[in-house]
């Protein structure tokens, strides 16, 4: 146990550079992913055929292609188009690109759970489809995504581990590396996985608090 | 004000509506009766532009009413609605459903929105209830809040539809009285009701309609008192005389 601990004091701040850089990629994803998720919802559930299609197509098409591809494809591909970034900006617009998908899925139903009696509330009272989204469909929408919402936060934390391979130096990256480097195989992948449950922990507490509010 | 000529409208391949000619007054108050699945509440949202129609012309003041126009959304303004489940908000105040319409689609002065709503929540009794969420009050207070915030646009005409059919039967009443008072301020009004009793004191006119066409209309006391159609006779023994 003693010698656990001496490790651990060891590896530690190491590990937290990589779990900081798992939050910057985390977080920073996660709101692109929002950004986009809302984008391809809306252009979804607008009404417009056109619209409509182009979103559907993105979102399998996203849904279709595993994360690493995607990663691999921005990071490695995208400069032959003379665009090139840092493995961390390519990190976060890949997971970010990614679960937009999936977050465009929980965002629209979200809208199409709303009561469609709230919606010819809104129109009977001359709305158009922008404010009507505004003022009465989103702020009851979001009740309902919300604790979806969570639980995709939590994957998309864990899945920030793919941003190593291409060379983020995230947690799991910094924990193989020094478990290559010292053969402390058992001790640093006990931390690794403690660190990233200290991260999930709050976020699961999260969307038990979103769940017991919505059941109200 | 209301004009219907020669109204269709379909489902598929299911003709609900089969050429329906009416015209509503200004001030007039027209109830709209007839058996479950008769096309009744599909006029309504036709006229709201909620539905759209394959034939006919439906104009309210001479402009034509469709659900694709730009003209919709400034005839919707002038054309309030009250739904048979409330469809109040619930995710806002008693007193910011009333205000909604008008401070965000008529851009109305905030505070004279405020002070006007509660002087509408005064005339349905429920102006101590305007903090209240709409989950905190009763079926037949939540259809008069409807009220209120149908109102509270200033419109030329209000179409209720079945406003009374989700209420407990001891609820019935006060909402009905509200549409009472307000059909005696001269408000125009279309009602589709299965309150006979309503109909016969408050309506000018009555229309039965039955698979999609007028059967009957006329006076209030004439259909409902006297009808002479067969359809129209077996309809308001059953309503009136269930067992």
């Amino acid at each position: 146990m003693s010698e656990f601990l001496t490790q651990s004091w060891q590896f530690l701040p190491i590990l937290l550079q990589g779990a900081w850089l798992t939050i910057q990629v985390t977080v920073g994803s996660l709101l692109l992913s929002t950004v986009l998720g809302l984008v391809w919802a809306a252009m979804r559930v607008s009404g417009v055929p056109v619209l409509a299609w182009i979103s559907s197509a993105i979102i399998n098409l996203l849904r279709g292609i595993p994360i690493i591809v995607l990663l691999f494809y921005i990071y490695f591909v995208m400069p032959d188009f003379g665009i090139t970034m840092s493995a961390l900006q390519a990190g976060i617009i890949g997971l970010g690109i990614a679960y937009s998908a999936y977050q465009a899925e929980n965002f629209r139903a979200g809208i199409e759970a709303v009561d469609r009696g709230q919606l010819e509330a809104a129109q009977s009272m001359g709305m158009g489809w922008w404010l009507m989204m505004r003022r009465a469909v989103l702020p009851q929408a979001v009740k309902i995504v919300l604790p979806p919402y969570g639980n995709t936060m939590i994957m998309m934390l864990k899945d920030s581990s793919q941003a190593s391979t291409i060379t983020v130096a995230e947690l799991a990256l910094q924990g193989k590396l020094i478990a290559t480097s010292t053969f402390q195989n058992a001790t640093v992948f006990t931390l690794v996985a403690l660190l990233y449950l200290i991260m999930c922990v709050p976020l699961i507490l999260l969307v038990r608090h979103f769940e017991k509010r919505g059941s109200k | 004000m209301i004009e219907i000529r020669s109204l269709h409208k379909s489902y598929g391949s299911l003709q609900v509506i089969k050429g329906i000619d009416a015209s509503v007054a200004k001030g007039e108050v027209v109830c709209i009766v007839g058996p479950s699945g008769s096309g009744k509440s599909t006029i309504l949202r036709c006229i709201n532009g909620l539905e759209s129609y394959e034939g006919g012309v439906i104009e309210i003041d001479g402009i034509k009413v469709e659900r694709k126009s730009e003209t919709i959304k400034a005839i919707r303004t002038e054309v309030a609605m009250v739904f048979q489940r409330f469809n109040l908000f619930p995710h806002r105040t008693v007193l910011e459903n009333v205000i909604e319409g008008p401070v965000y689609v008529k851009k109305e002065n905030r505070q004279q929105a405020i002070e006007h709503a509660m002087q509408l929540l005064e005339s349905v009794g429920l102006a101590e209830k305007a903090e209240a969420f709409p989950s905190q009050l009763s079926g037949g207070q939540q259809q008069r809040i409807a009220i209120a915030r149908a109102l509270a646009m200033r419109p030329k005409a209000i179409l209720f539809d079945e406003p009374t059919s989700a209420l407990d039967p001891e609820l019935v009443g006060d909402v009905l009285d509200v549409m009472r008072r307000l059909a005696e301020t001269g408000m125009t009004m279309v009602v589709v009701t299965h309150e006979m009793q309503f109909a016969r004191e408050v309506a000018d006119r009555v229309l039965f309609i039955d698979q999609g066409v007028i059967v009957e209309q006329g006076p209030s006391a004439d259909v409902l008192n006297n009808p002479q159609n067969l359809r129209t006779q077996d309809f308001l023994r059953r309503v009136l005389h269930p067992m």
